[in-house]
């Protein structure tokens, strides 16, 4: 495959969400606001990036038997990193996000992609997949938390968008909108969007 | 009556295939048919046997139950409207009062339920499905009084596209739609839906009414603070008592079951189970006795609230129940007794007859799969002996 498509594929017909149903906790966890739902995305970004390149460098060392522990170690080792630096750079967001961060390793994208791609392919094709895939789950993150905090909340990255006015003439916030449960409908309006216009 | 068929006859062509309006067909088709019944007969080589009462004749029925209820309803609307602004007014007036307030309701909860069932029948190529018949009179009668139109509105929406269509239509949704556009209005704007505020019209209505709330009075509906000062027996029977719209009259309530049972459309065995769940579990409550809301009385409890509305209008939702019989007895008992379990245990969900009969709708295949199975393992045993 080329890299382009490599790149691409996760959007349309391959999204990690949307398609093969994956990562779809943390996409209920973390999206009841549009900022921890960022700094959510790029986090997965980078944990599959890196942890794709550094399975694929290793990729002819590595004995079968026990590939899924070593898988383990490496990208446990990238989220620990990942997490420290949000700690130290952005402290409120990381509290935010409290124990999602941790359970990127948990994240069945991540396993998958290094399963799939990276334990086949060279590093540089890998690190195309990792980024694309990670920036396709981004995207959906943050398409939901946009949707969620705009209308459950009225803002957007914690500032007001919705007018005053319009709470003057009556307009309230959706407060089912923060619950999980809508996190759940909305994914499930964009996977409908997707399929209606994939067909 | 017979004008009215001519009409259709005439203009029936232009809807048909070939016509020029043959894209409306569904359209044409839903309201002929909900007109009159359909008289279209099988070939003479076909064996096709129907009952002449479709469901689009029960919906009717049911709205037809619902009318004492929506009446009454308007009446005690504006009764407690004129008596919390400490100005009195006569039945008439306040049957007015009521009118103007409800029939709002009643058009935003048909406008957009009506039209995303007509709009999705006519992109689907579908005929017109008859269930928001009932849900869109059921909407206006649950929610508080005070409910902005606009949030009946999407509530509404959402309960037709997310509980309704995704699943495929009436008669295929798992939830009750009546009840998920009151859940979804009592997760998403709690301010509206409970609280002292919500359930008297202080406003005027096109004018009409309208008026400061006198001092000293009191709003809330008997159940939010339960088993301290209800009102006595008999007002709470005929309904003279802050609520929704539709639940406050038991009286209007029994007549309308009385008519679901007597055409045959809901099930005595729901009501009588429901009913018998809440009592015993009242009762059991009331033996334990640690709180106020403990101590409330069985009769009370079945008395406030939504519960009897609940009970004959929405458990025995054919669609949302269980088929068999027996599933019948346990879907209905374990309404009531969750209903008053929510009721007395949780005092942040004043309402738990709206909780119960969702959570209950999502067991009821799961209930009918166990009666089947029973029955299954009953005659395995015969043969075997």
């Amino acid at each position: 495959m080329k890299n382009k498509e490599l790149f691409l594929n996760p959007f349309s017909k391959n999204n990690p969400i949307t398609v093969q149903m994956l990562g779809i906790c943390s996409a209920l966890a973390v999206t009841s606001k549009l900022e921890p739902a960022l700094v959510m995305g790029i986090s997965v970004t980078v944990v599959v990036a890196l942890s794709n390149v550094i399975i694929s460098l290793l990729r002819n060392t590595i004995p079968t038997r026990i590939r899924i522990i070593v898988q383990l170690v490496v990208v446990a080792a990238v989220v620990t990193v990942v997490n420290e630096i949000l700690k130290a750079y952005a402290y409120d967001v990381s509290k935010q996000l409290s124990v999602f961060i941790g359970l990127i390793i948990t994240n069945c994208i991540v396993m998958g992609r290094l399963e799939v791609f990276a334990l086949a392919n060279k590093p540089l094709p890998s690190l195309i997949d990792g980024l694309g895939n990670g920036l396709s789950y981004a995207i959906i993150l943050l398409v939901t938390g946009f949707v969620r905090e705009l209308l459950g909340s009225g803002s957007l990255l914690g500032y007001q968008v919705v007018p005053n006015k319009l709470y003057e003439w009556g307009y309230e916030n959706n407060g089912l909108m923060i619950l999980p449960p809508m996190a759940l409908i909305v994914v499930a309006c964009i996977i409908w969007l997707q399929k209606a216009r994939q067909k | 009556m017979k004008f009215l068929r001519q009409y259709l006859d005439k203009i029936k062509p232009t809807f048909s295939a070939g016509g020029k309006m043959a894209m409306f067909h569904s359209v044409f088709e839903g309201i002929e048919s909900f007109l009159f019944v359909s008289n279209a007969t099988a070939g003479a080589d076909e064996t096709h046997i129907h009952a002449s009462h479709d469901s689009k004749r029960a919906m009717s029925i049911v709205v037809i139950a619902l009318i004492p209820c929506l009446l009454f309803g308007m009446f005690n609307l504006g009764a407690q409207h004129f008596a919390a602004i400490g100005a009195p007014a006569g039945w008439l007036k306040a049957l007015v009062y009521g009118l103007f307030a409800v029939l709002p309701m009643l058009v935003v909860s048909y406008g957009v339920g009506l039209g995303i069932e007509f709009a999705v029948a006519q992109w689907k190529g579908h005929e017109i499905q008859e269930g928001f018949l009932v849900s869109g009179m059921l909407i206006p009668l649950i929610v508080p009084v005070n409910t902005p139109l606009w949030m009946i509105g999407v509530a509404t929406a959402f309960s037709v596209v997310f509980c309704k269509e995704v699943f495929g239509g009436t008669g295929f949704n798992i939830w009750n739609p009546a009840l998920i556009a009151r859940a979804f209005l009592f997760f998403a704007y709690p301010s509206k839906m409970s609280g002292e505020a919500v359930w008297i019209s202080t406003e005027s209505r096109f004018g009409y009414g309208g008026g400061q709330v006198v001092d000293g009075f009191s709003g809330a509906t008997p159940l939010s603070h339960l088993g301290s000062d209800a009102p006595n027996y008999l007002d709470m029977f005929l309904g003279f008592i802050p609520g929704s719209v539709g639940e406050t009259s038991k009286l209007c309530i029994f007549i309308g079951a009385l008519i679901l049972l007597a055409t045959g459309i809901a099930s005595w065995r729901t009501m009588l189970s429901v009913f018998a769940g809440g009592l015993l579990t009242a009762w059991l409550f009331n033996l334990i006795g640690a709180n106020v809301a403990m101590q409330t009385p069985p009769l009370q409890h079945i008395l406030l609230g939504g519960f009897a509305f609940g009970a004959v209008f929405m458990a025995t939702d054919p669609v949302t129940s269980p088929r068999s019989r027996n599933g019948k007895y346990v879907f209905g008992f374990l309404v009531g007794t969750l209903a008053i379990l929510i009721r007395i245990l949780n005092p942040g969900y004043p309402e738990g007859m709206m909780l119960a009969i969702l959570l209950m709708n999502s067991f009821a295949p799961l209930i009918d799969h166990c009666v089947v199975q029973n029955n299954i393992n009953r005659r395995l045993k015969r043969i075997k002996q």
